[in-house]
């Protein structure tokens, strides 16, 4: 359909600037039927969703005047605001964990992985072929009461009886959120330490910079980029992660989307759970943005 | 050259490394691991080998019913996400135009969204418009979010794509419609099974949407969340995942030796069409 299009249009296409505007057209005709899914089935539902923020349930019925009710009650109520505060501090953590703990293996990679370098992209690559829901899923059975590592750990002779101190807790979000976010942040940083001149760090040796000083202030700082993309794809998604805290979580490990579901679903007050999404992004885009632009100050002190 | 040096004769960069990879290996072995365990509950020591854990999914009638559910709703997802992907990947990499950022932002911005936002916005939607929830409603869900993943394998189809050989084609009399068929769908072959494998293993593996947006029957990773609260069935689903873990491996493996092939073949400047 879409070279039936691009066919007729070259057809008819003498003159240079007819060619140009050809061109312009070929290009949207092929490219809008994918453009208008993506607006049929993601513009328009979050632009609906932000439409719901603002008005208010009435039974079984959305009463549509204007309000912001969901927001206040969202910002002010206190099981709302404490899981929101507890979502954010949890995505931050995890983010800066995984990225603190996937630095050196992209590091590794990069600069002693020699030939072995795809083979080693493509080991670390291939527990994230899994589901999510499974890895998740296996973290349970490894951290539970009779679980793995308290089995492990009993026959190993280290505790005396099960500790339920890694199962149903925010430490079990937490590990379980850095795992599967792992390669997330490793390759972003891989690919801007690939782009780290390496005649940079040798300029830096000659000038008499020791190991450690020659990576503060030369591969750390030109390599922020990676950081901060992978911080970002780390931080926003799991703000909103749900299948995690719920199966790991427990009480304390509980995140915002389970009261994003509860709206949506049992307590059927879908303005006050949109409200609830439409905060959560801004909140996180905000935290995320103030990340970026500190991370990128403070690379800027250090040099 | 780098410089390499070593702290104290051990490596400990590498030691380092290692323990992450088995970190991150750690939960993908043991679901195999325990599901030939013979305990009804995972853990240490492991008491013998069995496949009674597999035997029983057999006659396991709702399991079925949902693995069968997947495998439509994958096809589903796969083959129009893949048609989707097609259009987009093909205009950007064979057209400049205004707005084209703005447009392929908009098909990737699914990667950058947190699920259950998504999830949030096509159910409210749906429910709006007064659709029943069924595996259409789910289908049309794994679409969006495999669209990104069959752009990026096939933009890499595409680009270095040759234009003169369709220029010759249709030159020597080919209609527009059989220089596609002829010249550039061999040409993006590889491209574009990497794609069907790649977004028919997310559709499989892909549990938030498939959650919010499905009525009352059940894909694999919904059934599982539903067996999960039951501890006595946890041997069964550790089989069961097992299999898709397997399955998911396999179906990229797959994927990635055609992409590298697509890739390969778009970077030789069209001499080599095979």
């Amino acid at each position: 359909m879409s070279v039936a299009v691009e066919g007729a249009a070259s057809g008819r296409a003498p003159g240079r600037p007819t060619l140009l505007r050809t061109e312009q057209r070929q290009g949207l005709a092929l490219m809008s039927p994918t453009v208008l899914f993506a607006l049929v089935m993601l513009a328009a539902p979050i632009l609906v969703v932000v439409a719901h923020s603002f008005w208010t349930q009435d039974y079984l019925t959305i009463d549509r005047t204007f309000t912001l009710e969901n927001y206040r009650t969202a910002l002010t109520e206190p099981i709302y605001r404490d899981l929101l505060m507890r979502s954010l501090a949890l995505s931050m953590s995890v983010a800066f964990l995984t990225v603190v703990l996937a630095y050196p293996v992209a590091y590794y990679v990069s600069f002693h992985g020699g030939r072995y370098k795809s083979l080693l992209l493509f080991l670390i690559t291939i527990p994230a072929w899994s589901s999510y829901l499974l890895r998740v899923m296996s973290w349970k059975v490894i951290l539970g009461y009779k679980g793995v590592l308290n089995t492990a750990l009993l026959g190993a002779g280290v505790i005396d009886e099960p500790s339920t101190a890694f199962l149903y807790n925010s430490n079990a979000v937490m590990i379980t959120l850095t795992h599967a976010w792992a390669v997330f942040a490793i390759l972003p940083i891989y690919v801007s330490l690939e782009k780290v001149d390496r005649t940079l760090i040798e300029a830096a040796t000659d000038l008499g910079d020791g190991p450690v000083r020659r990576f503060l202030r030369v591969t750390l700082p030109l390599t922020v980029p990676g950081i901060v993309a992978a911080l970002i794809i780390v931080m926003i998604p799991t703000v909103g992660d749900y299948v995690t805290p719920r199966l790991v979580g427990g009480k304390d490990g509980v995140m915002i989307a389970s009261a994003i579901e509860v709206q949506f679903k049992k307590g059927a007050n879908w303005p006050l759970g949109a409200a609830l999404s439409v905060t959560t992004m801004i909140v996180i885009t905000i935290v995320a943005a103030s990340c970026v632009g500190l991370l990128r100050w403070a690379a800027g002190r250090i040099r | 050259m780098t410089t390499r040096r070593r702290f104290l004769g051990v490596n400990w960069l590498a030691a380092y490394v290692a323990l992450y990879v088995a970190f991150l290996y750690l939960p993908i072995l043991l679901l195999p691991l325990f599901s030939f365990n013979d305990s009804a509950t995972p853990g240490f020591p492991l008491s013998g080998f069995t496949w009674k854990w597999y035997e029983s999914l057999l006659d396991t009638p709702a399991m079925l019913d949902a693995a069968k559910n997947s495998a439509m709703v994958g096809l589903a997802a796969a083959v129009t996400s893949t048609l989707l992907g097609i259009c987009a990947a093909r205009a950007m990499t064979r057209y400049r135009f205004r707005g084209q950022r703005t447009m392929s932002g908009l098909i990737m911005a699914p990667l950058v969204l947190p699920e259950i936002i998504i999830a949030v916005a096509l159910l409210l939607v749906m429910l709006r418009l007064g659709l029943e929830l069924s595996l259409l409603t789910v289908a049309l869900g794994h679409v969006l979010i495999c669209v990104p993943y069959s752009v990026t394998v096939l933009i890499a189809g595409f680009e270095g794509f040759d234009r003169s050989l369709e220029e010759a084609s249709s030159d020597l009399g080919e209609t527009a419609f059989g220089t596609f068929r002829r010249v550039t769908l061999p040409m993006v072959a590889p491209a574009i099974v990497s794609s069907l494998l790649v977004s028919f293993t997310i559709s499989l593996d892909e549990f938030i949407l498939a959650f919010f947006l499905t009525g009352t029957e059940s894909t694999l990773p919904v059934y599982i969340w539903g067996q999960l609260r039951f501890a006595a069935r946890l041997p069964g689903v550790l089989a069961l995942g097992t299999i898709m873990l397997v399955l998911s491996f396999i179906l990229l493996t797959i994927a990635e030796i055609y992409r590298r092939r697509a890739a390969r073949r778009a970077n030789v400047d069209g001499g080599l069409l095979a």
